[in-house]
């Protein structure tokens, strides 16, 4: 820090500077600037030819879905350093206590904007229930039983047909309204506003928790928890806030979701969607809030705007039989090892997350020359 | 001989190992009492491949300490590599003969369990190896990319939907007993399976490099003073944990009659509740959790809930953890650490 401050030069240190102390405003007026500028690049060429500015804000508000997710697993997998592997589980619950809050199958009609909170809450109490057995063991264990929760949840969802309506999934959720003003499926725009409103709070939010002693706990566990239990961490009521933190951020995405669609089913929630998330955030830095929603904002993107495209405008070409939307799970396999394997920290890393990813390497180069060996590969 | 007979016993069954076999065969009983003679055969056949699929995650894990998430796709691409090379073969319906019928299963086996053996060295050396000293997090999601290429690798050969494998065992060659009509499939199953897990008991508890195995398992930089090549030994332990998810989709292949893409995802996630349950590490506990998993799978179905299966399975896998995190048979490998 005090290294910056010595050379400070004009502009743009002294935004960095600002915005790390006026960390809210400065995450209000980006996300500002985002969002009013995201519709207009896309009316510009090349991504005008792509699709007309009302489909691009609607891929724009389904991104924002995804851009919460990876935002609230990075709280997990980023921050407290914990493997969740089934995050699309608590994604269906909020999904699913939406379309019970308001929609003609349940006969229930809460407003929304109630919903989002309930959702949220919902989810993190699984989160709860589901962290509190396994969080006390180690985190590989974690890992499979979030797997196994990721796989379970639908498979409830699917099988408890009489309160759920199994494969045909709950239909007429009913759509948010504000102030009288009733939100409607042929207009994307204030889906999106609302989307961007839910992911500048949620990004506050998860700045000033980083920032918390729960964040520095978060961390010193993510580092290491026999250190960090030493130095008087609560180690698994640590563990079990980011847990339910993340799993609440997921509610949060599943209420929206379930309401812009007017429609949940349990083949919404796969292990493709936890698997796609978890992929945002390691291409997009762990640990990294700016990175992680970048990241995921531009992989949805190209997965669901590009990619569809491309096959498009390869017909014709010696490409043309080529289905890459077939492909994209194989890229995101692909990318998460060859991330892992070259740059761990990301495309838009965080400084810390780096040292921490790198250290084995540079313990090992003031030592002896065969220990640099072996690290030949990087 | 004594001196290596006492290293080999786990703690637990210093005792005498005559309660475990007790406990089996009483196990046997209560589960032949519920399910009935029938459904007896199906759970011993397809709790095989459950325990053949174990061994490998329990290896692995005994070794490295790393949930391989892609072991249960090795079982699937080994279901494939085995359909595809009866296909290649030539081979199209039942085979009458038993001589070329065994000549086809060594040479089906010992292909099939080879290839899959090397593409667990392979997948060893290039996404593990590089990550043995990296924080955890990253070999794990290695793990979970490794499985997703290996997945669409399947299904960008073999299509997105089940593909039927080659039939060369005659179905209807069965015979009665107790009232049950049994295959000559699943009895030759359950036979090549217990014969591998007992050559791997062998090759673990008497022969060199399961010496040099268990020793790094314990304590690798020790083992590494004492004159073990800990990357050799890791890669074999790879080869022998693959080619057994290997011989278990060949039996899968035989006895279901086709192999999908995605089929590796449940049955490795059910394989993994198999060597938590037997305690994770501890090859005894795995075969026995495979068993088990398959007598869950058998009564499931014998009861009309099949389609609940995956929540039983998850159901146990959780309960294990919070009361007995350490398995049913405790950690053999571990325990020595």
């Amino acid at each position: 820090m005090s290294g910056r401050a010595a050379r400070r030069v004009p502009l743009l240190d002294r935004l960095r500077d600002a915005s790390s102390s006026h960390r809210s405003i400065s995450s209000i007026v980006t996300m500002a600037l985002v969002t009013a500028l995201l519709p207009i690049v896309a009316t510009f060429p090349p991504f005008s030819g792509f699709n007309p500015q009302s489909v691009w804000v609607n891929s724009f508000a389904d991104a924002g879905v995804y851009v919460l997710l990876a935002l609230g697993l990075n709280i997990v997998v980023g921050l407290a350093g914990l493997l969740d592997l089934g995050y699309a589980a608590f994604f269906a619950i909020g999904a699913y206590t939406y379309a019970y809050g308001a929609s003609p199958f349940s006969g229930n009609d809460f407003p929304f904007w109630g919903m989002l909170l309930v959702g949220a809450f919902v989810a993190a109490m699984f989160g709860l229930l589901l962290g509190a057995p396994t969080l006390r063991l180690r985190g590989d264990y974690l890992a499979i039983v979030t797997l196994g929760f990721g796989e379970i949840v639908p498979t409830v969802f699917l099988n408890a047909d009489r309160y759920t309506k199994g494969t045909n999934g709950i239909s007429g959720v009913y759509l948010p309204s504000l102030l009288g003003y009733q939100f409607q499926f042929t207009d994307p725009w204030p889906f999106y506003v609302t989307m961007a409103v839910i992911i500048t709070v949620a990004i506050i939010a998860i700045f000033r928790l980083q920032e918390s002693r729960l964040g520095r706990a978060w961390m010193a566990i993510r580092e290491d928890e026999l250190a960090a239990a030493s130095n008087g961490v609560n180690t698994v009521s640590t563990k079990l806030l980011a847990f339910a933190l993340g799993a609440s951020t997921a509610g949060l995405g599943g209420v929206f979701v379930a309401s812009k669609l007017s429609f949940v089913s349990p083949d919404q929630f796969g292990f493709t969607v936890s698997f796609t998330v978890l992929a945002m955030v390691v291409l997009g830095g762990m640990g990294n809030i700016w990175g992680v929603g970048a990241g995921a904002f531009i992989i949805f993107i190209i997965q669901t705007v590009i990619l569809k495209q491309l096959n498009a405008f390869l017909a014709g070409t010696p490409l043309s039989g080529i289905d890459f939307l077939q492909y994209q799970y194989l890229l995101y396999g692909l990318a998460l090892v060859a991330m892992m394997l070259l740059r761990p920290e990301g495309l838009f890393p965080s400084a810390r997350r780096r040292r921490e990813l790198h250290a084995a390497e540079e313990a090992e180069e003031p030592t002896a020359p065969t220990g640099a060996l072996e690290g030949a590969g990087q | 001989m004594q001196m290596q007979r006492s290293i080999q016993l786990p703690a637990r069954l210093e005792g005498g190992p005559y309660r475990l076999i007790g406990a089996i065969a009483v196990s046997l009983v209560v589960a032949y009492v519920l399910v009935g003679p029938q459904q007896f055969s199906n759970f011993l056949t397809i709790g095989a491949i459950y325990a053949l699929i174990a061994l490998g995650y329990t290896m692995v894990y005994g070794i490295i300490e790393l949930i391989n998430f892609a072991h249960g796709d090795i079982f699937g691409l080994g279901a494939f590599v085995a359909l595809w090379l009866l296909t290649m073969g030539g081979f199209n319906g039942a085979i009458n003969n038993p001589v070329e019928l065994a000549v086809v299963l060594v040479a089906l086996f010992l292909l099939t369990m080879g290839i899959m053996g090397l593409v667990g060295v392979a997948i060893e050396r290039f996404a593990y190896r590089p990550l043995r000293n990296a924080p955890r997090l990253a070999p794990l999601i290695t793990a979970i990319g490794v499985s997703f290429i290996l997945e669409n690798i399947m299904q960008a050969f073999f299509g997105p939907s089940p593909v039927n494998s080659p039939q060369i065992f005659t179905l209807n060659a069965r015979f009665d007993i107790a009232g049950a009509s049994i295959g000559y499939l699943n009895v030759f199953i359950v036979l090549v399976a217990v014969a591998l897990m007992i050559g791997l008991q062998l090759f673990v508890g008497r022969t060199r490099l399961g010496r040099a195995m268990r020793s790094t398992a314990q304590d690798r930089e020790a083992a590494e003073l004492m004159g073990v090549n800990i990357d050799q030994t890791i890669a074999i332990t790879f080869f022998i944990g693959s080619a057994l998810a290997g011989a278990g989709g060949i039996v899968w292949a035989l006895y279901f009659g086709y192999a999908v893409f995605n089929q590796g995802f449940y049955a490795g996630l059910f394989a993994f509740t198999a060597a938590v349950l037997g305690g994770i590490g501890n090859t005894t506990g795995a075969a026995l959790g495979g068993f088990f998993i398959g007598f869950v799978y058998v009564a499931a179905a014998q009861f009309g809930y099949s389609r609940w299966f995956e929540v039983f399975i998850f159901g146990i896998l959780v309960l294990v953890l919070v009361f007995r995190p350490t398995g049913l048979l405790g950690q053999q490998l571990g325990e020595r650490a």
